[in-house]
């Protein structure tokens, strides 16, 4: 069985940023992440972004990455899901 | 608790500190490959708890700093991948491990010597750099300098580029881009999930992780057993 999009940023979520599965698996599509949490600063960003490659297959375009789609976890899983997509 | 014992080896002109756990002539003496960069600092103190628990079971355990990192006095930006590679030869004799274990960038140079090889997580050389590169990326974003990673790397053919802290000449960046784990050579390879660890060289600040070190050290006290030199 493969892990959804969602399942797997969540893993990414817990794995970088250190937060509990409990906090991870408390959060929903609005939670905010970037400027809401300290763990995520622009280190913390460059690791997420290179464990969603590796972990989703996927390429990102460093273009493509901005504020916006750490916003929410809603909209870091939509644009994962549109990478993985294609 | 054991104390740690404090070790040197030489490398080019210079003395490298190595920190050292257990009876120095112990039967088995495991000398560890940390991790480069930013990632060594993140997992140190993990390392540390693990050779503390293999000195009780009288194992030896060697963490050795790499020249350029930890207590190094050697200049950074005259490194390699192949002189970190050259200086742990020069451990490897020096200090005469029985078997290596190496982590995450320390897979990219840990064929250093006819030993068993046990590997956690090894990664490639290019996937440490793009995330140095754009971690250095969004800082300049956040200071409102528009650079690419083209350009970044562009910048260390006339001088050094500046990444998570440290001055990275372009033979550096260039060996970074093309190391990766040898093939060549007698290892096995472990996973996180094999001794229920996190990845702690993900994490923003040093962290440390006593299930992750109890683990790993069982897992090491198992295999360095079973497979003797």
């Amino acid at each position: 069985m493969s892990f959804t999009t969602q399942e797997t940023i969540r893993a990414i979520l817990t794995d970088v940023l250190g937060l509990s599965v409990d906090q991870v698996a408390a959060m929903d599509d609005d939670t905010e992440l970037f400027g809401a949490l300290p763990e995520l600063d622009s280190m913390a960003v460059a690791g997420l972004l290179t464990e969603m490659e590796d972990r989703l297959g996927i390429m990102i375009d460093d273009d493509d990455v901005d504020g916006d789609m750490f916003a929410t976890l809603g909209s870091l899983v939509a644009f994962a899901h549109t990478k993985v997509t294609g | 608790m054991t104390p740690p014992t404090f070790l040197t080896y030489d490398f080019g002109g210079q003395s490298e500190f190595c920190l050292c756990f257990g009876e120095r002539h112990a039967a088995r003496r495991i000398i560890i490959i940390p991790p480069v960069f930013d990632e060594m600092n993140r997992t140190r103190q993990m390392l540390v708890e693990v050779m503390r628990t293999l000195a009780g079971r009288g194992i030896c355990s060697l963490l050795p700093d790499l020249p350029g990192f930890n207590e190094s006095l050697a200049n950074i930006s005259k490194q390699t991948v192949g002189t970190w590679r050259q200086a742990l030869e020069e451990a490897a004799v020096q200090l005469n491990p029985t078997h290596i274990v190496s982590l995450r960038g320390g897979t990219l140079i840990d064929d250093v010597a006819d030993r068993p090889i046990l590997r956690l997580a090894p990664v490639k050389g290019a996937s440490l750099l793009k995330t140095m590169l754009r971690s250095r990326l969004l800082a300049d974003k956040e200071a409102g300098i528009n650079s690419t990673i083209e350009g970044l790397m562009a910048s260390a053919e006339s001088g050094f580029l500046e990444l998570s802290g440290y001055n990275l000449s372009d033979e550096m960046l260039q060996s970074i881009q093309d190391a990766a784990p040898s093939t060549s050579c007698q290892f096995q390879e472990i996973a996180l999930a094999d001794i229920d660890g996190t990845p702690l060289w993900l994490r923003a600040e040093p962290q440390d992780d006593a299930r992750m070190s109890a683990a790993f050290a069982d897992k090491l006290d198992v295999w360095s057993a079973t497979c003797a030199k």
